[in-house]
């Protein structure tokens, strides 16, 4: 097959995924080169000047709300949701690999966090905890909210590679004496690790960009993608943009550090 | 195996192994997710739903059993015609997202050879997709605007007299950004039962005769059918929760169920809201019921 000539099919195909590759990155990279806007420039091209005006800009406190504070929650947020839900859904997938009583429901009911609307979640917890007399915020109510937009993609990872791993590691293991903890350890985790940073990397970036989920639960301070959410309606500068710039790259930073770290594991692993 | 290895020179001393009765671990293993699922999930729409028969003023709730939230809600011409709405957003954005992703997944899956190419291509369409919603939104309106990028070159190259209007704030606005939101969601299932069909299968079509588009539509898209439908699940339960897009790419022109409901929210309806969230739950989960009768989904995964 690999010598074959490309079918015509294939340049076809290739130039219309290179066309959706554009149309993902396009607008995107038109926010960006706007962020650098001169001072006097609009929402739109043509570039009025470039600047780093509107960088400046966001760092007034007055200028467009508590920028700071909002990304110091989020990150906060971010890093808390990730932690419970590698832990979580890790002891999930590894309750799934056996028969227990309740399973299917359980499964479904991970589903069906996925499935039901944010916006519902959302007036759910904030009806709950005014009810119950709980102030609603970030680090308690929006805390659990993400964790139900998280878990569920967590667990159907975990379920994944579950589903395609062999028990013989294991058995092999076990047969040269060692304990089930041992086995979980020095076997099983380090086979998984690579997965398990994917499903780290999932819940720091769904929760870092998650606000329909967070819109009745994040209480008296926002998070940052409230607080983006809040300047569309109100911003007509181009510091708007900046501050997309800078969020998205700190996603990039974040998406290429947890691809680096699998890359490298596995590398160390192919040389060992 | 180094793994194998490293069992003994983990530890010195012996450790002593602690024996729990063997049914009893997976229990504890599910407990975390199901107490967050119960208290987080569960437990917020049984209040959603006690919360929809309560009265209601300008200033707060009373516990009640009324059924005015739901006769409010469904007798309403305007629930009507926002449910017609959103199903029209779903139903054209699910038709473009399935088309589009499949031939995406298509081409990373049959076309691309190498399997480092292959999480490449398939990383560079995953990338955006980790990034801030409301910033892929509102990064189409220095696109679409009245002096956007669109309407700028076709002016300038004369193919229309002055700029579009429809281009931004408007449904055709509303479809593209859902279409570029949620693309992946079809992409990434699709990609994954492709990538799992026995290449053999392919070759025995071809020795046994078919052409090219005769082995697409008799074999590959037939075995492709589970992701599509995790896929279609993923797109209808975005579109018909969607209250942002519909709210920052129409300019407020046109509704949406959600966003409908994220009104009354404002207006501190609660009841209304929770009835409205009811009458969303009971649509969404039948359209969900009703795909998981074509797929399995614990089989897929």
């Amino acid at each position: 097959m690999h010598t074959e000539k490309r079918p015509r099919e294939f340049y076809i195909l290739a130039a219309f995924f290179t066309v959706f590759v554009l149309f993902l990155y396009g607008p995107m990279s038109a926010i960006f080169i706007l962020s650098f806007q001169g001072p006097n420039g609009g929402l739109t091209f043509p570039m009025n000047g470039t600047s780093l005006h509107w960088f400046g800009n966001l760092f007034e406190t007055q200028a467009v709300g508590d920028f700071g504070g909002a990304f110091q929650r989020s990150f906060t947020l971010s890093f808390m949701v990730m932690i419970v839900t590698v832990v979580v859904s890790l002891l999930a997938g590894l309750a799934f690999r056996r028969k227990f009583y309740g399973a299917t429901a359980l499964f479904y009911l991970a589903v069906a966090s996925l499935v039901v609307p944010s916006i519902i979640i959302s007036l759910g917890i904030g009806v709950l905890f005014q009810q119950l007399g709980f102030a609603p915020a970030w680090y308690t109510s929006g805390f659990g909210a993400h964790l139900t937009w998280t878990l569920p993609f967590g667990v159907l990872i975990m379920f994944a590679i579950f589903n395609r791993f062999s028990p013989s590691y294991e058995e092999a293991a076990r047969d040269l004496g060692a304990t089930s903890w041992q086995t979980f350890r020095f076997v099983v985790l380090p086979m998984i690790l690579p997965s398990l940073i994917g499903v780290g990397l999932f819940g720091f970036t769904l929760s870092y960009d998650e606000f329909a989920r967070t819109l009745m639960t994040a209480g008296t301070y926002n998070t940052l993608p409230l607080e983006i959410y809040g300047m569309t309606t109100n911003v007509t500068t181009p510091v708007l943009y900046a501050l997309g710039t800078l969020t998205t790259l700190f996603s990039f930073i974040i998406i290429g550090s947890a691809v680096g770290i699998i890359v490298f594991i596995n590398r160390r692993r192919g040389n060992a | 195996m180094v793994t194998v290895r490293l069992i003994g020179a983990g530890d010195g001393k012996p450790k002593r192994e602690i024996r729990l009765p063997g049914w009893l671990p997976p229990y504890l293993q599910a407990t975390p997710l199901a107490l967050i699922l119960g208290g987080f999930l569960l437990l917020p729409i049984l209040m959603i739903i006690v919360v929809s028969f309560w009265d209601y003023d300008f200033a707060q709730m009373y516990p009640d059993f009324v059924s005015m939230n739901y006769v409010d809600t469904l007798g309403s011409w305007v629930t009507w015609k926002t449910y017609l709405n959103t199903l029209k957003f779903a139903a054209i954005v699910w038709l473009l997202t399935l088309v589009i992703g499949f031939w995406v997944a298509y081409f990373l899956a049959f076309h691309v050879r190498t399997a480092a190419m292959q999480m490449v291509l398939f990383l560079i369409c995953t990338v955006p997709f980790m990034t801030s919603n409301i910033i892929r939104m509102i990064s189409w309106i220095p696109v679409l605007g009245r002096n956007g990028l669109v309407n700028t070159a076709l002016v300038k190259a004369g193919i229309v007299p002055q700029p579009i209007e429809w281009l931004l704030y408007s449904d055709f606005a509303v479809v593209l950004a859902m279409v570029h939101l949620y693309t992946l969601f079809m992409v990434t299932p699709i990609f994954n039962t492709l990538m799992r069909i026995d290449k053999s299968l392919i070759e025995a079509a071809r020795d046994g005769g078919a052409s090219g588009w005769q082995t697409l539509t008799n074999v590959i898209i037939p075995l492709a059918k589970p992701g599509m439908a995790i896929g279609t699940i993923f797109v209808v339960t975005l579109v018909m929760a969607d209250f942002s897009t519909v709210q920052v790419m129409s300019g407020g022109q046109s509704a949406s169920v959600a966003l409908m409901m994220k009104n009354q929210m404002s207006l501190l309806q609660y009841p209304a809201a929770a009835a409205n969230a009811a009458v969303l739950l009971v649509v969404v989960l039948l359209m969900v019921a009703a795909i998981l009768r074509v797929v399995d989904i614990r089989k897929e995964l």
